[in-house]
């Protein structure tokens, strides 16, 4: 019995027990991560997990089962108890509503991947990572970290509707990080970010992002953070780094614009959004650098796939255009209640959990400068990159972001290194004072975005390039 | 013996049966659970699984090797076998392997309830039903049934069963753009009241409606049980791990009164209402620990790895993890408890007269001049683990104190605040006087936690920014 047929048995026994609809996700993932620190490896690990899990639509109440067994009898089950489930969901029902149609598809999508990173020795990863440490340790770190990770992810998705969908995704990436320690704070510096840089990639993103080549640099520049000036308390020009924007992007706009926030669906956990459905199309979100895309189709970005986890195919629309919200992230059930008519956002954390809206790829397209332009143009302003802690309201709002380094800018020149650089603002006043964009666009991935109940780590994409904002509170301290 | 063990001993098997000389541990870890969730006063996801998670862990030749597989027949485990061997055949060498747990009595403590290992969608929408009914406004949320048994072996000699159950309520009630909250955990679905929660949760709706914008500052606050849980996590994550400590990343220092007199802080597997298992995932039995006695600060947690990096006395406390340190917080106290006042440890539930502050709190709120009643802290973040600051938000509800009473309701307010700092000797200004068991955002476990009334609160900024 194939996996299709396995699911087909379970999409069957959630319509025998009355669904009026329902779709079943085969899945098999592989996930690799090394952990290594002062150069020995602390963790290797390496999961297995295999499963279906069954989502039945039963009048407007949802319900989802998942078994870790592939057996038909075992699937057939898991459909009725779906079905069961979204049955007492009626106890407390809501208002009726349908689901947004999309054509059934019969597809086999595959991300592309040059060099299949669990076929890599795991010596050969090893020795990157211990060699890179050791780099560290050598040029003055007291803790010195390196960290890859890698999924391998197959999905056999079917639908009552006729879909049919098979999808391997292979995602990997890695990082350095190097703290000193002082004698009332440590300071930590992060190669590409903290805990790395991913993508729907082989092994060859790791191979390019070069660790060993930033290893005495990340470790000097901790060592000397620990003695370098405070970050300055007050209001200034703020250029942030492509790394440190990407993730105000996810915080600021990638959660704000997901539409399950936005109809209060995660009120009591993630929170909710600032925006309002009535302003959509009108709404200036920020300045008119702003181009935001909700994109998926992106090539190795990390929120690549070919179909999201109900079946709608990828595809690339505007969430903010010259400044203006024109989209959302929408699942089939959110955009029918929105009365929109697309979807194409949701997906689910492997085949035990329920799809959800989620991020894609939600970033930056390019601006007209680049990093050196921006800071040759500023005469006094500070410069801070790579994250190093965020904290944002529960409607999308008041932010506070922690970089790990700031520099002086002074003149159109690169100064002093700051230490305990912060910034904080309101989503839209922030992003209505960006007036300077680079051009230098990366797709930074960020593989660790919580969200839902029981909680889902997802994958999210991340286009974003150095940019400058006005009048930015900075240097916020206890 | 139970299916996990039979699981467990059916590995160690397969792996003597390689010929490979290595030291082995299996854990078996399986779950059910049920959740329902609803929002604008509907269910709108309800889900369920069971699960069985197999980890295997081989330390030959100087070198260690962890696998997991969610596969329990029999080619499953044995790929899980093959893959593990041939991982620990390559590996890079690993000088900290500690040596595995010898064999030692691991007790259960009666933390399983079979009414709630058998809990039903239907009595999970129960509760659910009850908390909207009480609430009478817009309500969101979730109700939660868990069971855990998990199972461990090693070639030392070790092995150990026990299982667990939690029940779990927490819900807003919405009123004009403002929330109010009320959640409990149990290891009993029967001591989870809806009602009352919905109706607790309503009464701080109610009460929050126009609130007023103070100017940022430092004021005297008194921190709701829901408030002091995020102390209590951020400690357990950052202040209590022993791998942080043995990096010399954690603020603490044994030895040092480092706390106000009144605080003693204990992870408590055992205690009423919490779900907890007996050994941890390297099968040493779990424990009472003291973390903090009278403010001095006494222990980190420790697993076998961090317990050998420290070295000297350090031993293992029991709070090794699955999956090891690849988190890369290492050992972690995932049932804190803040003792409350007078030294005893009340039974919790969802019980008392309903009202704007807690039923714990009302009594510290007396006591204020001026100040802020806080429900929720939100979204916190660490800025430096070893100094401990954390900026983050507060949520759910915030209300103004004069002169022993609540004034106002307030908009909320951003802190950025050094934890140790404001629980520091002469910092604190009441404990309340029981507590209250909750929900965590560690995993398997709960915080228990009174109200408490600090001295001082840096608030950073307001709903303007």
């Amino acid at each position: 019995m194939s996996q299709f047929d396995v699911a087909e048995a379970a999409v069957q026994a959630a319509l025998d027990a009355g669904a009026r609809y329902a779709d079943a996700r085969v899945g098999h993932r592989r996930y690799e991560s090394m952990t290594v620190r002062n150069g020995d490896v602390e963790a290797l690990q390496q999961e297995e997990s295999a499963g279906i899990g069954v989502r039945a639509l039963v009048g407007s109440s949802w319900g989802f089962f998942a078994l870790p067994d592939l057996s038909p009898r075992a699937a057939r089950s898991a459909g009725t108890r779906a079905t069961e489930i979204a049955q007492a969901s009626a106890m407390v029902p809501g208002p009726a509503s349908e689901l947004v149609p999309i054509n059934p598809v019969v597809a086999s999508w595959a991300s592309e991947c040059e060099e299949d990173p669990l076929s890599v020795p795991l010596a050969e990863k090893g020795d990157l990572l211990t060699t890179a440490t050791r780099l560290m340790l050598d040029h003055g770190a007291d803790q010195a970290e390196g960290l890859y990770q890698i999924w391998d992810t197959t999905t056999w998705f079917v639908s009552s509707e006729g879909h049919r969908i098979d999808q391997r995704i292979r995602e990997c990436g890695a990082g350095i990080s190097a703290t000193a320690v002082g004698e009332h704070e440590s300071q930590r510096r992060s190669y590409p970010s903290y805990g790395g840089q991913y993508g729907t990639r082989g092994w060859e993103l790791v191979r390019r992002l070069d660790l060993l080549s930033h290893a005495a640099e990340l470790a000097e520049q901790a060592r000397a953070l620990l003695t370098a000036p405070l970050c300055p308390e007050g209001e200034t020009t703020l250029i942030l780094g492509g790394e440190q924007l990407a993730l105000q992007i996810h915080e600021s706009v990638g959660h704000a614009i997901e539409l399950d926030r936005i109809l209060g669906w995660e009120a009591a956990f993630a929170g909710t959004s600032w925006l309002d459905l009535s302003q959509l199309g009108q709404l200036q979100y920020g300045s008119e650098l702003m181009n935001i895309t909700i994109d998926p189709t992106i090539p190795g970005a990390l929120g690549s796939f070919g179909f999201d986890d109900e079946g709608t195919p990828a595809m690339r629309r505007y969430a903010v255009r010259d400044g203006r919200w024109v989209g959302v992230l929408a699942g089939r059930d959110s955009a029918a209640v929105a009365g929109l008519d697309y979807a194409g956002s949701v997906r689910a954390d492997g085949w035990a959990r329920l799809p959800m809206v989620r991020m894609t790829n939600v970033g930056l397209e390019p601006g007209p400068h680049t990093l050196e332009e921006i800071i040759a143009a500023t005469d006094d302003g500070i410069l801070m990159d790579v994250n190093r802690s965020w904290s944002i309201d529960d409607r999308r709002l008041n932010f506070q972001f922690g970089c790990e380094i700031g520099w002086e800018i002074k003149n159109g020149r690169r100064g002093r290194m700051l230490r305990n650089p912060t910034y904080t603002g309101i989503g839209p006043v922030f992003w209505r004072s960006m007036d300077m964009l680079s051009s230098e666009i990366v797709p930074w991935g960020i593989p660790n975005c919580g969200k839902g109940q029981p909680l889902q780590i997802g994958h999210t994409g991340h286009p974003a390039a150095p940019a400058r904002f006005r009048n930015v509170r900075v240097g916020v301290r206890a | 013996m139970t299916a996990e063990l039979r699981l467990a001993d059916q590995v160690l098997d397969l792996v003597r049966r390689t010929g490979l000389a290595a030291e082995a541990e299996v854990l078996v870890d399986w779950q059910a659970q049920g959740l329902t969730r609803f929002a604008n006063s509907f269910i709108h996801q309800h889900v369920a699984e069971e699960t069985t998670t197999v980890q295997l862990v081989l330390h030959a030749d100087g070198r260690t090797a962890t696998a997991t597989t969610t596969r329990t027949d029999s080619d499953g485990l044995r790929q899980l076998v093959e893959r593990t061997v041939a991982s620990v055949r390559v590996a890079p060498p690993d000088p900290g392997w500690p040596g595995l747990t010898p064999p030692a009595n691991a007790h259960g403590q009666a933390g399983f309830d079979p009414a709630t290992a058998a809990a039903t969608g239907q009595e999970r929408a129960a509760r659910v039903r009850g908390f909207v009914d009480a609430a009478g406004l817009p309500a969101a949320g979730y109700c939660e049934t868990r069971t855990f048994r998990s199972a461990y072996a090693n070639t030392a000699g070790q092995s150990a069963t026990d299982e667990t159950t939690s029940a779990t309520l927490d819900g807003i009630a919405r009123r004009d753009g403002v929330d109010g909250t009320a959640r409990l955990v149990s290891t009993r679905l029967a001591d989870v009241d809806g009602a009352w929660l919905g109706a607790q949760a309503a009464a701080k709706a109610h009460a929050g409606v126009d609130p007023v914008e103070l100017p940022p500052g430092r004021y005297e606050v008194v921190l709701e049980p829901t408030a002091v849980a995020d102390l209590l996590t951020n400690f357990a994550l950052w202040g209590f791990s022993g791998l942080l400590y043995a990096q010399g990343r954690s603020f603490a220092e044994l030895g040092a009164a480092q706390f106000d007199p009144v605080v003693t802080l204990v992870d408590d597997p055992f205690a009423e209402g919490s779900p907890g298992m007996a050994f941890d995932a390297e099968g040493t039995p779990k424990q009472r620990l003291v973390l903090v006695e009278e403010g001095v600060t006494r222990a980190v947690a420790h697993d076998r790895r961090t317990a050998a990096m420290v070295g000297g006395q350090a031993r293992s406390t029991g709070h090794a993890l699955p999956g090891g340190h690849a988190g890369g917080l290492g050992a972690i106290p995932r049932h804190l408890g803040l003792l409350p006042s007078g030294q005893s440890v009340p039974a919790s539930s969802a019980a008392g007269e309903v009202g704007v502050a807690h039923p714990t709190a009302a009594d510290l709120v007396r006591s204020v001049e001026r100040g802020l009643l806080v429900t929720d802290l939100w979204y916190t973040r660490v800025l430096d683990p070893k100094s401990m600051v954390v900026t983050g938000l507060t949520r759910n509800g915030v209300w103004l104190i004069e002169h022993g009473t609540i004034t106002s309701p307030v908009m909320n307010l951003r802190f950025t605040q050094s934890y140790p700092q404001a629980l520091a000797p002469g910092a604190v200004k009441g404990v309340g006087d029981a507590v209250t068991v909750l929900p965590t955002r560690l995993g398997r476990g709960a915080i228990r936690a009174p109200a408490l009334h600090l001295a001082a609160w840096n608030f950073t900024g307001g709903a303007s920014g």
